[in-house]
């Protein structure tokens, strides 16, 4: 690295602002610089030359600093893998000798540049075709001829520019999700079609106007709206033939029994009327009832395309790592891996299956596995289990256990992942259905029974009347428009429900567990203290001066590594030139402030560096960290400085939501931690509340089970592998991440991790929900009780249920969404204007 | 008053038509994303900029 000025003390003004032209990060000298564009590292300033060579300098005219930081360069071996035509064939779209396409997850999409960059792709390239973003996904098609470009350097392509794509082992298993929502378009497109146009040609006998138009106009119009309403009752309503046939087969009186019921009544009656040439029937209704229960449904199964909620273990894992062979490395998927493979890992890798480690220093972190907050030593020979990540350099580990019958995969074993969740029969909509369903037969049968005594002409139509007025469209429209309703309130607010019945479970809710870590606590929002190494010379002092802690700040904000964030953050801003910054992944940082040559990071690391520059005869006079929480060591011109404690913390307003949640709930924690901090969580949750350490996840799963067994309705509030039996097995499941779209186990809901304070005003929301659904129940019913008095009586006219039926669909829709919002602003959730999927925002 | 039924004909097929736009809309997978069109026309001057560029 050139430095261009020797003066050690530069104005920190002008620095301050130096921002890298490409992803607008911090740069620790100018001395990265293409005329007046810095540069914060090398990787950016050749992804800047690549694109202006290629003539895509517009890319950073689309959005400030749009590029993302490149933190290592991937080895060309990572995407080897990708050449095995098993691979291909289960990844790409389609393929032939000459061109192939394949659709690419790529998470480092966030704004208007990188769509625009990634479908101008071809220009860095000749062997790419036409690529088209999906943003909302985070996808991307793209063409290319294999000949010319082989899948595997079109990756390495990719993740040169900053967009390196992501493939998960479960992926590859499965086949691609059809695309039901293209079908629900075009059922609701052909009942919308149906119903206008049937309508359309109804309105001259609504008004009256069929006087002069003769019996044949009155045929010719019925029949046509009995063809136009065929594909509508066999396509468009073909999902509630579907589902009132499984549900009279196990014997249950489902929400779409009452609708067939219905359907069937209304479009017979038609058929009957048009043929004995009675009147124009009731097609219009019968579109417009099955349109409208269309859009309930398509409005409830609303998805976040960028979420996954039933990603198992194999979701976790990379799709191949590096095997050791005979002749060097090779890539190779994960699903061939086998016992008794030599695999390489390097930092920030995780172990696919349970091994054994060969050689290099292992420092396993399980937090994610097991709750264990702090990363453990491993000695050569010693047992790896899988999902543990590496921290520091590579490792050699030799696999003992298939990936199928590892520690993470055993668990997936248990039976709480293989009985299908029968929530959806148990919905409040089925439990008042089924007693709809009755009292409608009954009453309709009552009337055909009176009737038939009185006037025997009457008898069958009454009975069709009763059947076709109760046709359940708003009862069956409530539900839906609430849930739906209420699950975007919650997306914009970072919560996102799996489907829209997951607000009804949670409603019902008395019993909350939560996990601790990661989940109460935090480590990127922590304390931080510092202490001061103990020596002869210095007397023992707990604070940095405060030009230390600046020339620590400067260099500690140079690096992304979570902790030397927080070391910044806790120290202050302070942007002094750094010179000669170097980060050593599973070491530290180093670099030279103010004439200051200064190390920070790990214990060992920055010991072996004193060590090798001037042996200090200090070694011995470490301080002893008397506080839990990583630690991170420094040195100032190659004497031992002292040590951050960063402690693990409560997440902001924890206490506060414990206290809210206490008094309403039954509270529990479950932590796979050790107990160095039961006192402080026993006086946060109380005496009553049940607080368990060292649990393993197997243990987590059965005390759920336990509490299920008493009759309670739990939910599990957690956020690692570890949790994912808890999660499972509870009636809602809460995984909490720290970055949406990220990783997280199978779950009902996926939380941010900052909305966690708003656990208890949701769980309100939810519960003011249900009860919205309810007074939804009540509208339709009373619109029942009128529409069905008058068709008992035998007085049904076609124009009467063309009124009743649309009115009374759009005011029980109109009273669910507005209620429903209403309810969410008098709980006090509010949207606030951050939300990650806005194509604007900054990274 | 025959005509009546020429001009519902004449109706219901132009309906017909916009009904088998709409099917070929949703085929041609138009409706799968809503979200990415939109910012593509933010960039869609690319062409008329690079023209004026070239020259130079």
């Amino acid at each position: 690295m050139s430095s261009q000025s020797t003066a050690t003390l530069e104005p920190p003004a002008t620095l301050a602002e130096a921002r890298c032209f490409h992803c607008g990060e911090p740069c620790p000298d100018d001395s990265l610089a293409l005329g007046e564009k810095l540069f914060c590292c090398l990787g950016c300033q050749t992804v800047f030359s690549l694109l202006q060579e290629n003539g895509l300098e517009r890319f950073y005219e689309l959005n400030a600093a749009p590029g993302i930081r490149i933190r290592a360069a991937s080895a060309a071996i990572k995407w080897a893998f990708l050449d095995d035509p098993a691979v291909q064939e289960k990844l790409f779209d389609f393929a032939d000798k000459t061109q192939a396409r394949v659709t690419l997850h790529l998470p480092a999409i966030h704004c208007v540049a990188c769509v625009w960059l990634l479908e101008n792709l071809f220009k860095l390239h000749p062997g790419v075709g036409r690529s088209v973003v999906n943003f909302s996904r985070r996808e991307a098609a793209i063409a290319f001829a294999p000949d010319k470009i082989k899948f595997s350097e079109l990756a390495a392509l990719l993740a040169s520019i900053g967009y390196e794509p992501q493939f998960t082992f479960g992926e590859t298993d499965q086949a691609k999700p059809v695309l039901w929502r293209q079908k629900s378009w075009l059922q609701i497109g052909l009942a919308g079609f149906a119903f206008g146009n049937i309508m359309i040609m109804s309105l001259p006998f609504y008004l009256g106007l069929d006087s002069f138009n003769g019996p044949w106009f009155k045929a010719f119009a019925g029949w046509l709206a009995l063809a136009l309403a065929l594909p509508v009752v066999t396509y468009s309503a073909a999902d509630f033939w579907r589902a009132a046939w499984a549900s009279v087969r196990q014997r249950m009186l489902t929400m779409e029994v009452p609708i067939v019921l219905g359907l069937t009544a209304i479009y017979g009656s038609s058929i009957f009327d048009v043929f004995w040439q009675r009147g124009p029937g009731y097609c219009d209704s019968l579109c417009g009832l099955i349109f409208f229960l269309l859009c309930g449904r398509l409005f409830q199964k609303k998805t976040y395309d960028r979420l996954t909620f039933d990603r198992d273990y194999k979701g976790f894992f990379p799709l191949s790592v590096v095997r050791k062979n005979s002749g060097g490395e090779e890539s190779v998927a994960i699903s061939r891996l086998q016992t008794g493979d030599h695999l390489i890992l390097r930092n920030g890798e995780l172990v696919p299956a349970d091994a054994k480690l060969i050689s290099g220093d292992a420092c396993m972190d399980y937090s994610f596995v097991t709750g264990e907050s702090e990363p453990v030593k491993c000695a050569p020979g010693e047992r790896l289990y899988a999902g543990g990540r590496q921290v520091g350099g590579a490792i050699e580990i030799e696999t003992v256990k298939p990936v199928a019958q590892s520690y993470l995969a055993a668990l997936w074993n248990n039976e709480a992942f293989h009985k299908p969740g029968n929530y959806e029969l148990d919905s409040l909509t089925n439990r008042y259905s089924k007693r709809f369903t009755k009292l409608v037969i009954g009453v309709a049968l009552a009337a055909a029974v009176f009737w038939f005594f009185h006037d025997a002409a009457k008898a069958l139509k009454a009975f069709t009347s009763v059947l076709i007025v109760a046709c359940p469209c708003a009862l069956a429209l409530a539900a839906p428009l609430t849930h739906g309703t209420a699950q975007r309130l919650l997306a914009r607010l970072n919560i996102f429900l799996k489907n829209a019945l997951v607000i009804e479970r949670m409603a019902e809710v008395d019993t909350i567990v939560l996990d601790k870590t990661g989940t109460l606590t935090t480590a990127d929002a922590g304390g931080v203290c510092f202490q001061k190494a103990v020596s002869g010379k210095r007397k023992a002092e707990t604070e940095l001066s405060s030009d230390e802690a600046k020339w620590i700040s400067s260099l500690a904000r140079l690096s992304t590594h979570p902790n030397s964030v927080r070391i910044a953050k806790a120290l202050g801003a302070a942007a002094l030139p750094a010179r000669g910054f170097k980060e050593i992944p599973g070491g530290g940082i180093e670099g030279e402030v103010a004439g200051h040559k200064i190390l920070l990071g790990s214990r060992a690391w920055v010991e072996s560096q004193i060590e090798s520059g001037k042996r200090k005869a200090e070694s011995g006079n470490q301080p002893e960290p008397p506080l839990v929480g990583a630690n991170v060591w420094v040195a100032m011109d190659g004497v031992l400085h002292g040590a951050f404690v960063l402690e693990n913390t409560l997440r902001p307003e924890v206490e506060k939501l414990i206290a809210q949640l206490g008094g309403r709930f039954d509270l529990a924690l479950l932590s796979g931690d050790n107990e160095r901090e039961a006192a402080r969580f026993k006086k946060i949750f109380g005496v009553t509340a049940v607080l368990r350490f060292n649990q393993s996840p197997a243990d987590k799963l059965n005390f759920i089970r336990e509490l299920q067994a008493r009759g309670r309705k739990v939910m599990m509030v957690g956020d690692g592998l570890n949790d994912a039996g808890a999660l499972k097995q509870a009636e809602v499941g809460v995984a909490v991440v720290e970055k949406i779209g990220v990783f997280s186990p199978a779950s009902d809901v996926i939380l941010d991790a900052a909305q966690v304070p708003k656990l208890a005003q949701v769980l309100d929301f939810s519960r003011r929900a249900a009860r919205v659904v309810r007074a939804g129940f009540v509208i339709s019913a009373f619109y029942n009780i009128a529409g069905v008095s008058i068709a008992a009586a035998g007085l049904l006219a076609p124009i009467v249920c063309a009124i009743l039926m649309p009115a009374s669909s759009v005011s029980v829709v109109v009273f669910a969404c507005v209620v429903t919002l209403w309810m969410a602003h008098r709980v006090g959730l509010r949207a606030e204007p951050q939300n990650s999927s806005e194509p604007f925002a900054e990274k | 008053m025959n005509v009546i039924i020429l001009l519902i004909l004449a109706s219901l097929a132009v309906a017909l038509i916009f009904l088998a736009g709409f099917i070929w809309a949703v085929r041609s997978g138009q409706y799968e994303d809503t979200l990415t069109p939109a910012l593509r026309v933010l960039t869609e001057e690319s062409k008329i900029s690079e023209s004026k560029t070239k020259p130079k």
